[in-house]
Order: structure tokens, then C-alpha cells, then sequence
């Protein structure tokens, strides 16, 4: 054991934990599905095609900024010239993909499944030193805040392309279709992962010293941190939903399946 | 040996002892905190209801002369009225103070302290944080404490220059000088064994209780009644051993947790005790002295609780004497609950959430317990040894022990306060109030000393041999087995309720038990060592239940902790006696005490007719013709 | 009801040590410290465990049960199978004195080191106003027992000695936070969160949380709070700006 354990004076015990219950499973599930989501994203981010459907957009390609992006797909305009030659996935993924990296709870998840620092509690971890997040680049998870707000514009972006997925294929509006739903569902997930989110909370209100002196912050302080306490939950299904929207898109996309009509 | 000097030594860091510490430092002393476990751990913590103390948050009636007189009538007048006096002056400023040093109580909406309401409390009284109060009160002295020694690291250079905390250190012996005047302390620190002398010129004893001399009880392994003992062999006088509270409602099942407390704050806020038939059986037991207090139908005492001006309280609420002896009755009538209790319930007054809130700590010792979810269901409740009223005789201004220059007593182990029986919220104010008065006290005492008094070496070695002596001793005898015997003897026969024949035996199962002490023997060695600890708890709560047990041999009444079966009614003939006992000739004796009148002044904050009740004809016909 | 139990207590001092095999006798409703104290009685009468009020409410009989940190008193054995082996071990982030009583100072050192509560120098004793909704939150830390589990939990210290010296742990940084929530507090508390006191190592792990015998939402409620606090006045350019600007105009 390479860890602090024995160090001199505490009792004498090589094993690296004493638990009997299956402390191993919950890291091992985290990084299963962590690391099935960063296989499937890259993919799909290398891919650079099959985002688009109308009137359905990929919330991995949302808002489509480059010149490169399919015709339709750029609600937004395309104020990247021809110059990126890379996909236009890359110009967005950074803020969900910093937005979670730096998220309070992803961060417990990850530290514990992929660097096992600690693997559980009360299980030794396997590293000589830790200094935490108190030098880079973990210092740089101080700027959770600022993908948050990214985040929020990212949001309505996304809720403005379920308003657009009020249309069908010929561009009429007073349609909906399954993948109305879906992306509905998909912004909507995201909305309460955001609102949730310990930033949110601290700048809603936590930062404050005397909430009795601001009544209409400490009421929305109070909401968001009834959402807080969700905060976990919400960060794992928005993440398969986001995943699952794109896999609709694509599946749409490809022909795999039509997106059903209601109406 | 391990020696060390300071002015004062402070025995006990529960609540009175930290605040004597913090009152000895402020006046300028150095000051030792010697504490049997560790810092912050005392059994105040256990404390769940409240502070009472006449702030008139709630009730702009109240004041401390009500909160005197509600004292007075708990203690069934048997108290020291200077004391009772001081405390209810004294109790707003000691919560207020707390304040300064950090503490958070729940407020009123004007962002004042919010107060509840308790047995025995005419008004909403209780100063309280949940039902966590106690912990609320150890933690910020002990943070006061800590800004002491920053103030002083700041001064001297180091935290502990002048205020040091000697933790998991037990005191086993007071030590005199030749002229009989206090002149240290010997101990040993509990993880190695190792012995500690402390030479000081004046030692406050803050040891607390004493209900680990009884099976069931509510105290931790702490309440061996050190300070009783230490005081006794010092040459001090104990008055009222024979008041010994019994909470009504400590749990009963399951049977690991028997004895652990369900705080009276449960009646406060709306709780209702019925027995195996159903019925709120309090109203059967409203003793006539309250009758006017106290409603006498179900509507009147429910409506209390929404409009208190024009309801008289319900008798849940007597106090705890009154409500020990009522529980203890019907469980002997055969209308008790399945493990042996009754029942309280709080979830058909109030909804989950406000239980919750209001209810914490119960809530969690119930689920986590005994599997019992109290927002749904009653609890089994039956009495359990909660606090002793009597303990070490003190002057009321400083809390100087009687008869014994340089020691001081605050706190549960002093006595005089309470007399009879203590109010729920009195207990915590005691220990501020007179936990500050040790420690000026002891301040002043030593600023009149016109030389240090001087430890000798024989003294030391003589407490040195007592201390370790039972680690040389062969005997066959189990300590763990004869502390069982002796909580067993005194559940058995100096219970609730007591018979001058059952207490004749408890003496003679005593003294057999005595013998047999002399035989333990003790396995391993010094290091924190729970059987050689044990060895040496046993000797003080062999005093204490003596004591207990020949104090209440003498007195042939009946009156608040007190309940003899073969003298019922309360006598006022003996209102005024304290039962003293101190030690001669190797064993405990008792001798009978006159306690002071209470002046014309005082007598006049009550009715005339009240007065009659309890006063002899003789004291009565003393009173001052404006009075009486 | 009862049965007989198997346990694993581990018995040594600061050099050596081993679990030792014991079989006890368990009863209904009993929890694992009263089977402790039972080995104590029977079979090990020099068995050294600390332990106060046994109700929970004192935070002493901290140790590690199945190597999960929790307290003797709150745990309840019926929630083991009769079959099962219970080991019992102390606290393995502190040295061990014997048995189950371990050195917890270090915590005492760092309660030493965090200023206390200073409150507004014009208000006296009794003039103090503070509305329930501003106290809450510092009302929750306060519930703290310091039973240490979460200190001995935190694998910041408990896998790396070395970062005793310059990480208080989570009890501590949660006393910091009380403070500069606390609505009368004058100190500023947040740059002292991070310099002195090592906010900066915790990576939220949450594993103080999860064994708090009181339910204390530490990190979220705590040290995620206390976190952003930080970055308003050290890490958050616009804040800092903001701040800056501010204390020149006034």
C-alpha cells in the first residue's frame, strides 16, 4: 500500500479497506457510463454529418455556427467562415463538455471512478501525493461558473430549436412530432440540470449573508435548492437523454427509422 | 511525575465547569479544565429542551420574579431561596452572553430569542435550538474557550498559556494543605495510566451527576458522582441526597436504549401520555396544590395551546415529579404498554414536517433506535434516573463549599437550587449562573489568599497509593458484575418510590457490597484501562448511594423527588430541614439542617393560600403581618 | 430473540495489532457498541473503547464498522444477517492509542486554529436581532457532534499524513462556512478558508456526507457553498473587479 494509512502511530492494518458490501460497483457503473458517453460523443462529434433532419437539430451540433453546417441546420447564422475546416460540433461541445467537467457532482463521480481518488469512502486510494484542486490545472474547476452561464445561453438555444420542431419537413408550422417531444424533453432536462447546478444556487442567492434583507432572492434561493438536492439525478438524465436525442436525430437522419408524426 | 501549577483547576467541562473556566480567565487567573472525557463530550449535551430564563420574549409578563416563584413552587419550597433568587436574575443576561460568544437559538419573528414553553413554566420560558440545546451550549462555551486561548496565543505566544484543557483525565483525590485549606488536585490521565499532580489555590468542582449509580437512568458513564465523592472525603457536607429526579419519560424498548431521554419539549409541543386503555390519565393526578393551575378537561387543555391566556395547562405538563409518579402508578395498575411504559404521542397534534422541525433529535433516536417513526406513532415512555437535586452544600454568592476553604461547587453536583425537584430549562441555567459565580468566586478567594497554600509531597503520595492500588489487587471479585449489583439495589430499593424497610435493606446490601469492593481485582495494565477505571468510579457511587439511601431513611415525608410509601403526604414540618451527610469515622453520617426563611419580600410574590400550604402554622404566624 | 454473534475487534496499540475473534451474545433492539461492552464485561475486561452518552448525541464512540466509519451507538445489529462477521476497527486516519480509542488532537489543533465568532462591537448582550431564515443555515452546521467520522473519512488526510499540516478537514472548513454565514460574524472568513485552512483540497467527494451521523449536508451545504465564496473574491475576475471597485468608491 502506497497510501498514508500506515503511517507511523496508526493501527496496524494492511488491508486497503474492511468492507464487506460491494463499494467497487457504484465507481465501476460511473465509469461504464461515463466512458460509453465520451465514446459515442467523440464519435458523433468526428462524424460531421447526419445532425440534421427537419426539423430536427442534434443538441451536439446546437447552434450550428460554421459554413460548413448543412443547409438549415444554422438558425443562428453561420458567422464562421469556410477557414474552420474542422466539424461544428467542436465550436459548441466545449461549453457541455466544461459545463460537466467542472460540475460539483461530476467531479465527485469522476474523481472516484476514473482516478480512484478515493475509489469509495474508506477505501484506500492508490496515489502517494494529493494536492487536491489547489494548483492547475484542477484549479481551473474554479471557473464552473462561467460555463454555467454559457450553459444558460447553450439552453435557449436549444429551447428555441424545439420551438422550430413545431414544424414539419416542408417548414409548416403546427406540427408535432415524436422528435418535438424528444428535444423538448432533452431542453427541458437541461434547464433543471442548469437550475440546479451550486453556482446557480450560490448566485440566486447562497452568496448572500442576510437572506431576511432580500426576500425575492432568498425565495429563489430556496426553490433552487430543493432542485439541488436533485442535482445528481438531473445531471445523469440529462446526460443519456442528450445522447438519446442525438442517437434520434441521427437514427432519423440515417433512415433507421421516420420520426412519427402526431399531428 | 507529571506536576503542573495553577491558580485554579476546574474539574468537569460540562456546561458549569467551561463557564467557570471562562469567568476564571476573564478575571485574570490561571486556569486548568480537567475533563474525565473528552472536550465538548460532557452530558450537557444530552440537554434537549431548553435555557429557561425570564427574557419575556414571548410574554411580556413574565419576569424574574415570576420565574422565581414558578422555582420556589417546583421545589416544593425546599430550595435556598438566595439561590433561586440569583438564578432568576441572573438566567437572561447568562443566554444573552452565549449570544456574544456565537450561539444561534431559533428566533421570534422580531429576530429575538424564541422561547417554549416547559413543566413548571407559567410562561413560555425555554431559551432552545430545536431540541438540541444542550449540544447548542457546549459547543459555544467551548468555542469561547478556544477565543480565550487565541486571545491569550496572542499575548503569551501559545494557546494554552493560561487555559488549558486537560482532557480524558480523571481527578481521583483533593489535596489539602496543613491548615486544612485546599491545596490541589491528584488525577491520571485515562489513555496511559500516568498520574498528574496539579498544585492549585482553589479547586471547582463541576462534575455533574450521579444516575450511574441506577440501572435505568439517562446519564452517561460519566454520572458517577466524583464531585460528591471528592467533596466528602475533603471534609464537605451534602444536603438533600434523597431528591433524585426521576424523568417521566425516558424510552423504554428497546432494551439497550432503556433510560435514554425523550425530552420534555415532546409534552411542550402538544404531546399527550395515555395508558393501554386510551386515556389521557394525567387528569387523575392533579395533585390539589395545582388544581387551580391546571385544566381539568380535555377541550381546556388542548385550547391552551393555541390561546394559553384563556386556558389553564394541560397536566402533561405538571412537573416531573408529579409525572414520574403518575406513569410509574399506572404502569403498576397494569395499564402500562407492552414493554412496560406508556404512551406519548405527538403525531396526532402535529403534522410530520413540524415534528421534524421542531422534534429533530427525537425524531432521529426514535427511527434510528428503536425503529419507531414518532409522526406516526407513539412512543413507549416510562421514568428514568434523570438528575439529583442534592449534592455538595454551597453559599449561594460564591458557591464556596461549605466547610471547606478553596473548593467550589456548580452546576448538578452543588446543591440548594433546586430543592425537591428542579423545573425542566432550570438546569442549564443553573450551570451558567452559578458556573460564572465558581468561577469569580474563585477569583476572589484567591485574590484574599495573603500566601499560596502548599502541597505536600506526603499528600501527594498518599493519593498516588490510593489511585493505583487496585492495580495491584489480586482479587477475584468482577468490578462490572458489582456496578451491575449496585444499580440493581438501587433501582430495586431507592427507586421512585421508597419504604423505610426496603431501605434498611439497601444499607445492608451496601455495606455487603463494600466488603466485596475490597476484593476486586483488576486484569491488564494502566493504559487506558476500563476495569481499573471502573475499580475506582465504584468508591464515589458506593457514596453517593449511601448517602442517597441514608438521607432518605431519615426523612419521613413525602415531597417532590422524594416519595416514601410509608410516609405519603408532605409534611410541612420538614420543609425546612435539609437532610446534611458527611463523613466521619470512615462511613457516611446524617444530620438535620435548618434551611433559611424566605424574607418578607420574597414570601410576598405569592398568594397568602399557597403559602399555607406548604409554610408550618409556626412559620406562618412568623410572616409579617403584610405578608400573610 | 438473541444469538450468538461473531466479531472481529481489533486489539493492539500504536506498534502492533490484530483483529481479534470473539463470540457474543447478542439481544433484540441491542447495537454494536452494546456488544462491544459486552466483550468488555465477559471476556475482555481491559477492552478499551470510548464512549459517552450512547444515544448519539456526543459524537465519542467513532470507529470503523465493516470498515465503513460509523458510531458504535447508531448502529443497530439487526442490520447484519446472524451469520455474518462484524469487524470492528478504530479510526484508521488518527494514530491508535489501544483498541478502539484512537488520537484524535489533530482536531483539536485545527478547532484552535479558526477564529472564533466576533460579533459587531456596538451590540450588547441581549441586543442581538437575527431572523430565524438568516440562522438556519449556520444552525445545521451547528448540529455538528464531532465525532470526527468525516475527518477520518477524508482520504485528503487519511491517505496522506503530510496534508495534516495544511488541511483542517471537513469539520473545520463546515465551522468556517457557519461563521461566514452566521449573520452577525465581522470576520471575513474566505480567504482564510483557502490560504490557511486548505478548502482548496477537498475534491468533493462527498464522503464526509455520506458518514455523517447527523445528516449534515456538508459539501453541499458547506464546503460547495464556502467553494463559490472563494472564487467570488480569489478566482472570478468580474467579481473581483466588481468588489475592487466597489471598497475605491466607498
Amino acid at each position: 500500500m502506497k497510501n498514508g494509512m500506515l503511517s507511523a502511530g496508526r493501527a496496524r492494518i494492511s488491508e486497503r479497506t474492511l468492507r464487506t458490501d460491494k463499494w467497487w460497483l457504484q465507481p465501476f457503473v460511473t465509469f461504464a457510463v461515463l466512458i460509453s458517453f465520451v465514446i459515442y460523443s467523440t464519435f458523433r462529434a468526428f462524424e460531421n454529418a447526419n445532425y440534421y433532419t427537419t426539423p430536427l437539430l442534434s443538441p451536439f451540433y446546437s447552434p450550428c455556427l460554421a459554413v460548413s453546417c448543412v443547409p438549415g441546420s444554422s438558425d443562428l447564422g453561420q458567422p464562421i467562415g469556410s477557414w474552420f475546416m474542422l466539424s461544428p460540433a467542436f465550436l459548441i461541445l466545449f461549453i457541455p463538455l466544461g459545463f460537466r467537467m467542472t460540475c460539483y457532482y461530476y467531479r465527485r463521480s469522476y474523481y472516484r471512478s476514473f482516478w480512484l481518488s478515493p475509489p469509495a469512502c474508506g477505501v484506500g486510494e492508490p496515489h502517494s501525493k494529493y494536492t487536491g484542486e489547489t494548483r492547475a490545472p484542477l484549479i481551473l474547476q474554479n471557473a464552473h461558473r462561467y460555463f454555467f452561464y454559457l450553459g444558460l445561453l447553450l439552453n435557449f438555444v436549444l429551447t428555441y430549436d424545439v420551438i422550430l420542431a413545431f414544424r414539419n419537413e416542408n417548414y409548416e408550422w403546427g406540427h408535432l412530432s415524436v422528435g418535438t417531444l424528444v428535444l423538448f424533453v432533452n431542453a427541458s432536462l437541461l434547464w433543471l440540470y442548469s437550475l440546479s447546478c451550486h453556482s446557480c444556487r450560490h448566485a440566486l442567492g447562497g452568496r448572500l449573508k442576510h437572506f431576511s434583507k432580500n426576500p425575492v432572492r432568498y425565495k429563489l434561493w430556496t426553490w433552487t435548492s430543493k432542485l439541488n438536492a436533485k442535482h445528481p439525478m438531473y445531471a445523469w438524465i440529462s446526460l443519456l437523454w442528450v445522447a438519446f436525442t442525438d442517437f434520434y436525430v441521427r437514427s432519423v437522419s440515417t433512415g433507421f427509422f421516420t420520426n412519427f408524426y402526431i399531428f | 511525575m507529571e506536576r503542573h501549577s495553577y491558580d485554579v483547576v476546574i474539574i468537569g467541562a460540562g456546561g458549569a465547569g467551561m463557564r467557570a473556566a471562562i469567568e476564571a480567565r476573564e478575571a485574570g487567573l490561571s486556569v486548568a479544565l480537567v475533563s474525565k472525557s473528552m472536550f465538548g463530550k460532557a452530558h450537557t449535551v444530552m440537554a434537549e429542551g431548553g435555557i429557561a430564563a425570564a427574557m419575556a420574549n414571548m410574554n411580556s409578563n413574565d419576569g424574574w420574579q415570576v420565574h422565581f416563584r414558578d422555582t420556589m413552587r417546583g421545589s416544593k419550597f425546599h430550595n435556598n431561596w438566595r439561590m433561586a433568587q440569583l438564578h432568576a436574575q441572573e438566567s437572561p443576561m447568562r443566554v444573552w452572553e452565549l449570544e456574544t460568544y456565537g450561539a444561534l437559538f431559533d428566533r421570534t419573528k422580531e429576530g429575538k430569542i424564541s422561547q417554549r414553553n416547559f413543566g413548571g413554566h407559567e410562561y413560555p420560558r425555554l431559551a432552545h435550538v430545536g431540541d438540541r440545546t444542550g449540544l447548542e451550549l457546549i459547543r459555544t462555551l467551548q468555542q469561547r474557550i478556544v477565543g480565550l486561548q487565541q486571545k491569550d496565543k496572542k499575548e503569551f505566544g501559545e494557546y494554552e498559556a493560561k487555559l488549558r484543557v486537560f482532557q480524558e483525565c480523571t481527578i481521583t483525590e483533593l489535596m489539602k494543605d496543613d491548615s486544612g485549606v485546599i491545596a490541589g488536585a491528584f488525577g491520571y490521565w485515562r489513555e496511559t495510566g500516568d498520574p498528574i499532580v496539579f498544585d492549585a489555590a482553589a479547586v471547582v468542582l463541576a462534575t455533574g451527576g450521579l444516575g450511574k449509580s441506577f440501572k435505568v437512568t439517562s446519564n452517561s458513564w460519566e454520572g458517577t458522582g466524583d464531585g460528591v465523592g471528592l467533596a466528602l472525603r475533603a471534609g464537605g457536607t451534602l444536603i438533600d441526597m434523597e431528591f433524585v429526579q426521576f424523568h417521566p419519560t425516558g424510552m423504554v424498548w428497546p432494551l439497550s436504549v432503556k433510560g435514554i431521554l425523550v425530552t420534555e419539549s415532546v409534552r411542550g409541543e402538544g404531546g399527550v401520555l395515555t395508558n393501554s386503555e386510551g386515556r389521557r390519565f394525567m387528569f387523575d393526578y392533579i395533585p390539589d396544590v395545582f388544581r387551580d393551575k391546571y385544566a381539568d378537561t380535555e377541550a381546556e387543555a388542548d385550547g391552551w395551546y393555541t390561546d394559553p391566556d384563556n386556558n389553564r395547562r394541560p397536566p402533561e405538563l405538571l412537573p416531573r415529579d408529579e409525572v414520574a409518579r403518575a406513569i410509574n402508578s399506572e404502569v403498576k395498575a397494569g395499564r402500562g404498554s407492552p414493554h412496560g411504559g406508556v404512551f406519548l404521542d405527538v403525531s396526532k397534534r402535529l403534522d410530520a414536517e413540524t415534528i421534524k422541525r421542531r422534534l429533530p433529535a427525537m425524531y432521529h433516536q426514535f427511527k434510528e433506535l428503536a425503529d419507531v417513526d414518532i409522526t406516526k406513532e407513539p412512543m413507549e415512555v416510562g421514568p428514568t434516573c434523570h438528575y439529583v437535586m442534592g449534592g455538595i452544600e454551597v453559599e449561594p454568592e460564591t458557591t464556596a463549599t461549605v466547610g471547606v476553604p478553596g473548593l467550589f461547587a456548580a452546576g448538578e453536583v452543588a446543591a440548594g437550587m433546586h430543592g425537591a425537584n428542579r423545573l425542566g430549562g432550570n438546569s442549564l441555567s443553573d450551570l451558567l449562573v452559578f458556573g460564572k459565580r465558581a468561577g469569580a468566586g474563585a477569583a476572589a478567594y484567591i485574590n484574599s489568599l495573603s500566601t499560596r497554600p502548599k502541597l505536600s509531597d506526603a499528600a501527594v503520595k498518599i493519593a498516588e497509593q490510593k489511585t493505583f492500588a487496585p492495580l495491584a489487587n489480586g482479587g477475584n471479585e468482577n468490578p462490572y458484575t458489582i456496578h451491575q449489583e449496585l444499580q440493581q439495589v438501587m433501582n430495586d430499593l431507592v427507586g421512585i418510590i421508597r419504604i423505610g424497610t426496603e431501605l434498611q435493606d439497601a444499607l445492608t446490601k451496601l455495606a455487603e457490597l463494600k466488603v466485596r469492593m475490597g476484593k476486586v481485582g483488576v486484569a491488564g495494565g494502566k493504559e487506558y484501562n476500563p476495569g481499573w477505571h471502573l475499580v475506582l468510579d465504584l468508591e464515589n457511587m458506593h457514596l453517593v448511594s449511601t448517602s442517597i439511601a441514608k438521607s432518605a431513611i431519615t426523612r419521613e415525608e413525602s415531597r417532590g423527588g422524594h416519595t416514601r410509601d410509608d410516609f405519603q403526604e408532605m409534611d410541612p414540618k420538614w420543609r425546612n430541614k435539609n437532610v446534611a451527610c458527611f463523613m466521619a469515622d470512615g462511613d457516611v453520617q446524617v444530620k438535620l439542617k435548618d434551611l433559611p426563611m424566605l424574607p418578607a419580600d420574597l414570601a410576598a410574590l405569592f398568594e397568602q393560600s399557597e403559602l399555607k400550604k406548604y409554610l408550618s402554622e409556626e412559620e406562618y404566624a412568623q410572616l409579617p403581618k403584610e405578608v400573610a | 430473540m438473541g444469538y450468538r454473534a461473531k466479531f472481529r475487534v481489533w486489539r493492539g496499540n500504536a506498534n502492533t495489532g490484530a483483529l481479534t475473534s470473539y463470540e457474543v451474545d447478542v439481544n433484540e433492539g441491542e447495537v454494536v457498541l452494546d456488544v462491544i461492552h459486552r466483550i468488555q464485561a465477559t471476556e475482555a475486561p481491559d477492552l478499551a473503547v470510548r464512549w459517552n452518552c450512547k444515544a448519539g448525541k456526543c459524537g465519542s464512540c467513532s470507529a470503523e464498522v465493516n470498515g465503513i466509519p460509523k458510531l458504535m451507538c447508531m448502529t443497530r445489529m439487526n442490520t447484519f444477517n446472524p451469520e455474518d462477521v462484524v469487524t470492528v476497527s478504530p479510526m484508521r486516519a488518527f494514530p491508535v492509542i489501544r483498541d478502539l480509542v484512537t488520537d484524535v488532537s489533530y482536531n483539536y489543533k485545527k478547532a484552535q486554529e479558526v477564529p472564533v465568532f466576533e460579533g459587531p462591537k456596538d451590540l450588547a448582550p441581549g441586543e442581538y436581532r437575527m431572523q430565524q431564515e438568516d440562522v438556519a443555515r449556520s444552525q445545521e452546521f451547528r448540529k455538528c457532534i464531532e465525532c470526527f467520522l468525516c475527518q477520518n473519512t477524508c482520504h485528503v488526510i487519511r491517505d496522506h499524513e503530510e496534508n495534516k499540516k495544511v488541511f483542517s478537514g471537513p469539520r473545520f472548513l463546515m465551522r468556517i462556512a457557519e461563521l461566514d454565514m452566521h449573520p452577525l460574524d465581522t470576520t471575513d472568513r474566505k480567504h482564510m478558508a483557502q490560504d490557511d485552512h486548505g478548502l482548496g483540497y477537498c475534491n468533493i467527494t462527498k464522503c464526509c456526507t455520506e458518514v455523517c451521523p447527523e445528516h449534515i449536508k456538508i459539501t453541499d451545504n458547506a464546503l460547495i457553498p464556502m467553494k463559490e465564496r472563494v472564487v467570488d473574491v480569489k478566482y472570478d475576475p468580474v467579481r473581483w473587479l466588481g468588489s475592487t471597485i466597489k471598497r475605491r468608491t466607498s
